[in-house]
């Protein structure tokens, strides 16, 4: 009887179990992560009330936090079940191990063939298109009656227009949107065989003819998105390039309509924009459940491509979803998808855009020739994109590790027999009690991730793809990658624009905290309160916010500092003129520098404040009483008295300073040229923007490290030999 | 003591410190007029002049609810100042009580491996986090405190520990011995003399460490964004990052989020500035 129920047994508890599982598997939600906003966001929302699956939790993520994101959460099976990104990411993505191939989620024949193509890697697909994004042209209909069908047409324009208005307006700095330009010219941004393709005759045509453009005054110098959108809808752009978002930007606000961006006469060729085609990837955990695939179906659904096309007047990716007849905009822009290139999904198409970037602005700024200039941005290119140093054995850093290890453990031991040692270590324990749970959350929390970051650094290559490679990084680094030691970018003259910012910012840090500090200290002052609330606002107000208002009042054309430039020269009747701050390292460095002394000051005076509460009041009073001056009170007194307390709050604002990556990475990004970086903006670019190569970032962030250690230590010690001398002077 | 001061030397006072304060606010009242301005025209000007004043951002920004998947509305804006705080008030708690008796037993005893850790201390603070994200993600994975405020509370304390450490150390250190040893010799312990006449006469210096705690939490972004996995968990932060696209920007919402976000910081001061000027005025020290 009970060997058979042992036999029945498994027989019904294994389908029970797997009902239960289902049930189990059916009950969990799914998760899609997206960085759609605004209408968008809403077209998803209804979007997803018509799936009838598991229900489906949405996050929506700041674009900026997307890519690392996804790479943290999902190679721990955490994180999203599919998310919605542009195909562009998909050569990344695969060699990080965050994509798989959709499988049967694609739903066949049923796309645009452009759109397929761009999500396919190998033969594969990746991804399924939802939607095609391009830039098109918009014309303010207010300005201009009949659109000329060549770019050359549209310049010609600018005799005609108003005075103040630009014919064309676009971000002409930035290699996106140049890319129009350069494929009219002939030209492309990256070869087939992932090579950089922005140098040759037609990128140096295509840079020659922006320049141009800027030199006629037919298109705004310094134009960034807010810049061009700005300067459209306040009627002062009659054309400009941009996406649907600008559309969604300008409401009421001028009459305009789209159309395919004009032909340049020159070549009589098409300016083709980059397509981006927005598309459903799923992770490895999410790809196996049923139910996700068929979320990424109904997704990209021909029902939800007419609530996407009808809320959102998005460039739906499918064939048989015809637009509404009424729309002229979605049409086109769908016109102009048609005619766009699609982006490359080769990882090697995200290290174009920064060499890119930094050669047109160069060439803008005048500073050098086309030819020099792509020639520079090749080169670097390349530099970033250079094999991976060869891997190495690790056993050579083993038997260093170890060695270190057995040579510390015998001076353990050593010191542990020395007589008394016992001794102290008893009279330790109490104190060990006090500090025992910060050992435990600094460790823990803050060592131990640093530690296995800083090991990082002895591996190379890009994510997904790593390798050890022993000090090949460190070596890499010093030697300036093989070029000359105080190149643009070489690890030397990095350290020396570092040092140079942390001694300046430091001392006005100082100086102003100090000084405010002391004057709203004084007993009698009125008002005290108000002033202190409203001097410690620039560090109220979240920096990464401020530091971009300073960015926009340093703009040559239309920033604050020129409008108070503007405002003296027509009061006093000076003639100054404005400032192109961020074209020659001085005044780009001087920029970077106000902004972060202004960010900084606070912090220090209400150290200072703090510190001065310490003085005892009678002390002061018994060095007026033997009849002290009030600035050798200060001197003798005061200063002396606050410094233990400033020194920590001095020390640590000089290493913070050092490694401030924000305000650089803000306010000028580097330019000119990358001159203004710092050590860490440097670790962080090759971090983020040049391919996550992590162990090359690790290892500026162990030579940083190391160098600052050295410092302190050597400081600590003159400190020390000064304050025993003091000592001994005393006695 | 010669408390009255000149007039012309008031009037020097005062015109210095409304020097400062006109260029600590200059830069903030654009942000301010950006983001009551209904139309931003591209013209330079010397005055940050809201155009064409509008409340429609601010209401954009603080009015969003959403929706959640049991069928309760949320005020999202309102859950999400709660998060901030609850997370910049936990970690300034957590932080300072880590770091108290740690500042007090390196500014009292003598220990082995005392200067070992405070220069560990000092070495945190010296390498950049840029490799660090991906370890920390892993550690807090494997305590099971991803996607949680706890998570993002240790964190932020654990880094806030060291700095503060150092300013109550240092603190600590200019208090004179001679009140814990007066306390001591009328029978109090160790503890209760630190408790009781240490801490009170420390409590300026408590104060500032704790808004320093408070306002690197508050103002955190790129690992509230990276831990978080929950629209209603998001911090302010993160919430204003949204307003910056893939290919636009929208500064009046940015700029309309970002005053309403420093508003509780500025409110905060305000109170802890009394609390220095308590500090001042009872003087405490009195050697």
């Amino acid at each position: 009887m009970l060997a058979s129920l042992a036999r029945v047994l498994p027989l019904l508890v294994g389908p029970i179990l797997l009902l239960l599982g289902s049930l189990a598997q059916a009950a969990e939600p799914i998760r899609l992560w997206h960085a759609y906003r605004g209408a968008e966001e809403e077209a998803l929302t209804e979007i997803l009330a018509d799936f009838d699956g598991a229900p489906v939790e949405t996050l929506a993520i700041p674009y900026d936090a997307f890519g690392s994101k996804l790479a943290a959460a999902i190679p721990l099976g955490e994180g999203p079940h599919l998310y919605i990104d542009s195909h562009e990411r998909l050569g990344d993505y695969r060699r990080r191990k965050i994509v798989v191939p959709v499988g049967d989620a694609l739903e066949a024949g049923a796309f645009d063939p452009v759109a397929l193509a761009a999500v396919r890697l190998d033969d594969e697909a990746w991804a399924v298109p939802l939607s095609r994004k391009s830039v098109a042209l918009y014309v303010n209909t207010a300005l201009v009656d009949e659109v000329p069908p060549t770019l050359e047409g549209i310049v010609a324009l600018r005799s005609s227009l108003p005075k103040g208005v630009y014919p064309f307006a676009y971000e002409v700095k930035k290699a996106y949107s140049h890319a129009p330009l350069l494929h009219a010219f002939g030209g492309h941004m990256l070869t087939d065989d992932d090579r950089f393709g922005f140098v040759g005759p037609e990128a140096e045509a295509s840079v020659r003819f922006a320049a141009s453009l800027v030199e006629q005054g037919a298109v705004p110098a310094n134009a960034d998105g807010g810049l061009v959108t700005n300067l459209f809808k306040s009627g002062k752009a009659a054309f400009a390039m941009s996406g649907p978002w600008l559309a969604a930007d300008l409401g009421d606000a001028v009459p305009y309509r789209v159309q395919p961006l004009p032909i340049l006469e020159a070549t009589g060729r098409p300016m083709q924009p980059f397509l981006t085609v927005e598309a459903v990837m799923l992770s490895p955990h999410g790809a196996q459940r049923d139910d996700v695939r068929a979320l990424a179906r109904h997704l990209a659904g021909a029902a939800a491509a007419e609530v996407r096309q009808r809320r959102a007047r998005t460039v739906t990716a499918r064939l048989d979803v015809a637009p509404p007849a009424d729309d002229p905009l979605l049409a086109a822009f769908i016109a102009q998808a048609e005619q766009a290139i699609p982006m490359p999904t080769s990882p090697a198409m995200r290290s174009t855009w920064e060499p890119a970037d930094r050669a047109l602005a160069k060439v803008l700024r005048g500073q050098a020739d086309p030819a020099s200039a792509l020639e520079e941005a090749a080169h670097r290119f390349d530099d970033v994109r250079r094999p991976p140093p060869p891997p190495a054995s690790p056993l050579p850093m083993l038997v260093i590790l170890s060695a270190l290890t057995l040579w510390g453990a015998f001076v353990l031991v050593q010191r542990a027999r020395q007589p008394g040692m016992r001794e102290r270590l008893r009279r330790s324990l109490p104190a060990y009690r006090y500090v025992v749970h910060a050992v435990l959350a600094v460790g823990i929390l803050v060592i131990l991730p640093l530690v296995v970051g800083a090991g990082t650094a002895l591996f190379a290559g890009p994510a997904g793809e790593t390798q050890y490679v022993g000090l090949a990084n460190f070596v890499d680094i010093l030697t300036a990658r093989g070029g000359p030691l105080l190149s643009t970018g070489s690890f030397y003259l990095v350290l020396l624009v570092t040092l140079l910012w942390t001694l300046v910012n430091v001392v006005f840090h100082l100086g102003l905290g100090l000084g405010l500090g002391l004057l709203l200290a004084r007993p009698l002052l009125r008002m005290k309160a108000i002033y202190r609330v409203l001097l410690i606002v620039p560090w109220a107000v979240p920096n990464y916010v401020t530091a971009l208002a300073w960015k926009g009042m340093f703009d040559q054309q239309y920033g604050a500092i020129t409008g108070v430039i503007l405002a003296l020269n027509d009061t006093l009747g000076t003639s100054i003129e404005p400032i192109a701050w961020f074209s020659s390292f001085t005044t780009a460095f001087t920029a970077n520098a106000a902004t972060n002394i202004w960010l900084g000051f606070p912090f220090m005076m209400v150290v200072t404040i703090g510190a001065l509460t310490g003085v005892p009041k009678d002390v002061l009073e018994a060095a007026e009483v033997d009849g002290a001056t009030r600035w050798q009170r200060l001197t003798k007194v005061v200063l002396p008295m606050i410094r233990p307390t400033m020194m920590p709050a001095i020390t640590l604002g000089a290493i913070w300073t050092f490694n401030m990556f924000n305000v650089v990475f803000l306010v000028s990004g580097g330019d000119p040229d990358g001159s203004t970086d710092i050590l860490v903006s440097e670790a962080y670019r090759w971090a983020f923007t040049r391919e996550a190569q992590y162990g090359y970032a690790a290892a500026y962030a162990v030579l940083i490290f190391l160098l600052l250690m050295v410092t302190t230590r050597l400081l600590e010690r003159t400190k020390g030999r000064w304050d025993r001398a003091g000592r001994g002077g005393d006695s | 003591m010669n408390r009255e001061s000149s007039l012309l030397e008031r009037i020097a006072v005062h015109a210095a410190l409304l020097l400062a304060v006109a260029f600590a606010l200059y830069p903030v009242l654009w942000v301010v007029a950006t983001a009551f301005s209904g139309a931003l025209t591209p013209e330079p000007r010397a005055l940050p002049v809201p155009q064409e004043p509008t409340l429609e951002h601010l209401r954009e920004v603080v009015g969003g609810s959403r929706e959640l998947a049991d069928g309760t509305t949320v005020w999202l804006f309102g859950r999400q100042l709660l998060n901030s705080i609850i997370v910049a008030v936990s970690t300034a708690a957590v932080g300072v009580l880590i770091a108290i008796p740690t500042a007090y037993a390196l500014a009292r005893f003598e220990f082995l491996g005392k200067a070992a850790g405070v220069r560990s201390l000092l070495a945190t603070q010296m390498f950049p986090a840029v490799a660090s994200a991906i370890p920390l993600y892993l550690i807090l994975d494997a305590l099971g405190l991803l996607n949680s405020r706890t998570g993002l509370v240790l964190c932020y304390a654990s880094t806030s520990v060291p700095f503060a450490i150092f300013q109550l150390r240092a603190a600590f250190e200019a208090i004179p011995i001679d009140l814990e040893e007066a306390a001591m010799v009328d029978g109090a312990t160790r503890f209760q003399a630190f408790r009781k006449v240490v801490l009170p006469v420390a409590r300026p210096a408590i104060a500032v460490t704790s808004l320093f705690a408070f306002m690197s939490a508050y103002n955190e972004f790129i690992l509230a964004a990276t831990l978080l996995d929950d629209e209603t968990m998001f911090t302010l932060p993160v919430m204003l990052q949204r307003f910056i696209g893939e290919y636009d920007a929208q500064w009046d919402k940015f700029a309309a989020g970002a005053l309403v976000v420093s508003l509780p910081v500025m409110a905060l001061f305000y109170l802890v500035q009394r609390h220095l000027v308590a500090g001042l005025a009872s003087g405490g020290v009195k050697g």
